[in-house]
């Protein structure tokens, strides 16, 4: 962007910045998009670079998918909440774990103590997942799994649900978050070190790759990167830069480009800056497909187009005056909307204090439902397109994101910089400095720092309860599962596993013999852990 | 665990000492490292117990560092169940008097909760960095006062 312009009559004193601190003129005109070349910059909707979008015809050809995330308490509970979802409209499922299953244990391990079922459904064993799915068809309800260390393990879990439906592997459709380098970034959920899970991530892809046609197998996540407090130029790059290191790991396993790189999927979070947000997702699309069709040599259209699921800021929703969240995700879903994106969740307004409520959640969807039927938005594809200021945001969110693509680059890798702890570290100055602004008054929060109303006059919103009892009821479950099965087939089917993750094969078949015995998370886990260690990182302050 | 870092210039007498830590499962770790971060700006002394830490090991680590003060955040609604167990922990170590102090996303009948068990503060979603160090510091110096 050109050079500040001086500050017009009127205008508020201090510089003015978006959210991630890039400087804001007053206004933008056609000397901001001087560079801009249509046909290389932007292309029409449908058409490479993809930065107005992937389909011609975007939301009047088919609206995205709303896809709000649930899960707590145990399999029962949460599959009568995807029933309640799918009545009132939602199209597609999106699975939330609990903790320890997010980190391969049991829920009768001691780590587990206090967390089961409580920020995600509990899955032990193969007779969870059954559970789970019950009357839901797995040929035609696509289903997300937000799953990262133990992905390839309920991966196998969800290929052996199918079998039980009648449903073979290249029916199945949905996303398996199963992004593990985010997690040493910035969500911390990891098991094994990072070189051998990446080898899991392969796995996966190979496996999706041959038999799982409409699976994506990867969700290159900046979400949490967001949320663990990056600006949105460090969430673009740190999540480009990922996707990058997995086409590399599957270009090494032998795997050609355009049999893999279509199924690859992104998600993103969409953060309060409308028009930082906006220019975010769309220099997102134009990046990924340049990398693609220039440093791959993809040929194959489908592996330039960047895909992604938006969830709206978690970390933007506060706990005074809760219903103002409501506001705050419209914004942020149109935001969203407006970049192009192709599946979507709004979160509900009590998220600041727990897993939303039925009535809160059903609100969170009216929210998408209004946006996509009443406000006419979706008529149009990329209704900013040409917009002087989104176009010259655009540009600078790519410049900057490239930037720190190419310094990953030089430290030898995302992997490397993970290990020196560069990307942590960039992360916990931008939420520290983020803080201090909103401490000092600079950035304004409704109800926190400005337009505060006494806590007399804070309205309580009901709660969701997770039921302490439930603990147990899934211990009982497990010890169940563990009498009723065959023991020899069992260990069997462990030893099988740890021989093909020892000969460096592709553990998915194992595995997917292991769960048919109805082995256990935490059991898979550990002799995994066996061959490939466990992972602690150094705490940074 | 990090190395304390003390502050320049830090009077003669000995800073407070925090330890700022993680217990259970989940890995948001966002809000202790800003927490860490403004206590130390205030010129407190912060060991981070890093994460995935168990109530005894959170007890022993305030223990062993001496610290004035432990703030816990958690974020996985697991708190009703893992405060009071590091509390029962700093009891049975004879620091039944360490001040605690609990953030997270903790609605307000846990919180009255957990400050019935023995939790001296808890900062819910959006309390100012301020307001929370000023706590710390009045704990740490009400604990010094009375010893």
């Amino acid at each position: 962007m050109g050079a500040m312009p001086a500050r017009l009559e009127g205008e508020r004193a201090r510089d003015v910045t978006s959210l991630s601190g890039l400087p804001l003129k007053g206004f933008y005109g056609p000397d901001d998009v001087a560079d801009l070349d249509y046909e290389r910059d932007l292309g029409d909707p449908g058409v490479y670079p993809f930065t107005r979008g992937i389909h011609p015809t975007m939301y009047r050809g088919r609206l995205w998918t709303m896809r709000q995330f649930a899960g707590f308490g145990t399999a029962e509970e949460t599959n009568a909440r995807f029933h309640y979802l799918l009545e009132h409209g939602q199209t597609g499922l999106s699975v939330a774990f609990d903790l320890p299953t997010l980190l391969g244990y049991d829920s009768d391990h001691p780590r587990a103590r206090g967390e089961v079922g409580r920020e995600g459904v509990a899955v032990d064993s193969l007779a969870d997942m059954e559970r789970l799915f019950e009357g839901i068809p797995l040929d035609r309800v696509s289903t997300s799994m937000t799953i990262n260390g133990p992905a390839a393990i309920l991966m196998a879990m969800y290929v052996v649900v199918g079998e039980k439906q009648g449903v073979p592997p290249e029916r199945l459709s949905g996303t398996l978050q199963n992004d593990i380098l985010k997690e040493y970034i910035a969500q911390k959920e990891f098991i094994f070190p990072p070189e051998p899970s990446l080898k899991l991530v392969v796995d996966t892809i190979e496996f999706a790759t041959r038999h799982m046609p409409r699976w994506n197998t990867v969700s290159i996540s900046g979400y949490h990167i967001r949320e663990a407090g990056s600006t949105a130029v460090q969430e673009l790059a740190f999540t480009l830069a990922d996707g990058l290191t997995y086409v590399e790991a599957c270009l090494q396993r032998g795997l050609d480009v355009d049999s893999f790189a279509p199924r690859l999927s992104f998600f993103f979070n969409s953060h309060l800056d409308f028009f930082e947000e906006v220019a975010k997702f769309r220099a997102a699309r134009r990046m990924w497909a340049r990398f693609m069709r220039e440093r791959y040599g993809a040929r194959n259209p489908r592996s330039w187009t960047l895909r992604f699921h938006t969830q709206t800021a978690g970390c933007s929703l506060t706990a005074q005056q809760p219903e103002v969240n409501v506001v705050r995700v419209t914004l942020q879903a149109l935001a969203a909307v407006l970049g192009g994106t192709q599946s979507l969740h709004t979160n509900a307004l009590d998220e600041a204090l727990s897993l939303p409520t039925a009535e809160a959640a059903r609100l969170a969807l009216r929210t998408q439902q209004v946006i996509a039927e009443e406000s006419g938005v979706a008529s149009v594809a990329d209704p900013l397109g040409g917009s002087y200021f989104v176009e010259a945001l655009t540009h600078e969110m790519e410049r900057r994101a490239m930037e720190y693509i190419e310094r990953i680059e030089a430290m030898g890798g995302v992997i490397a910089a993970i290990r020196q702890g560069f990307l942590q570290r960039e992360i916990a100055e931008a939420a520290y400095r983020y803080q201090r602004e909103v401490a000092d008054g600079e950035r304004v929060v409704v109800g926190v720092n400005k337009y505060v109303v006494p806590p007399s006059e804070e309205k309580a919103v009901p709660i969701l309860r997770i039921d302490p009892e439930l603990e147990r009821k899934q211990v009982a479950r497990l010890e169940q599962v563990r009498r009723s099965r065959d023991e020899r087939r069992v260990r069997h089917a462990l030893e099988a596993l740890r021989e093909a993750a020892r000969r460096e094969q592709n553990v998915m078949p194992a595995l997917i013999e292991a769960v048919r015995a109805y082995a256990t998370l935490g059991e898979m886990v550990d002799t995994l852990k066996a061959v490939y260690g466990t992972y602690a990182e150094e705490a940074i302050l | 665990m990090s190395v304390p870092v003390h502050p320049a210039g830090a009077a003669p007498a000995r800073p407070i000492r925090v330890l700022a830590a993680k217990v259970g499962l989940d890995g948001h770790d966002r809000g202790i490292k800003v927490i860490a971060r403004a206590l130390r700006d205030a010129g407190m002394e912060v060991i981070y117990s890093g994460l995935f830490r168990l109530p005894e090991e959170v007890a022993g680590m305030a223990v062993d560092e001496d610290v004035d003060v432990v703030a816990i955040s958690i974020l996985s609604g697991a708190h009703n169940t893992l405060v009071p167990d590091v509390l029962d922990h700093l009891r049975r170590l004879g620091a039944g008097d360490l001040p605690v102090v609990v953030g997270g996303t903790i609605p307000s009948e846990d919180a009255e909760h957990l400050r019935r068990q023995g939790v001296r503060q808890v900062f819910g979603p959006g309390t100012d960095l301020s307001t929370i160090v000023d706590s710390i510091r009045e704990l740490a110096r009400a604990r010094a006062a009375g010893a």
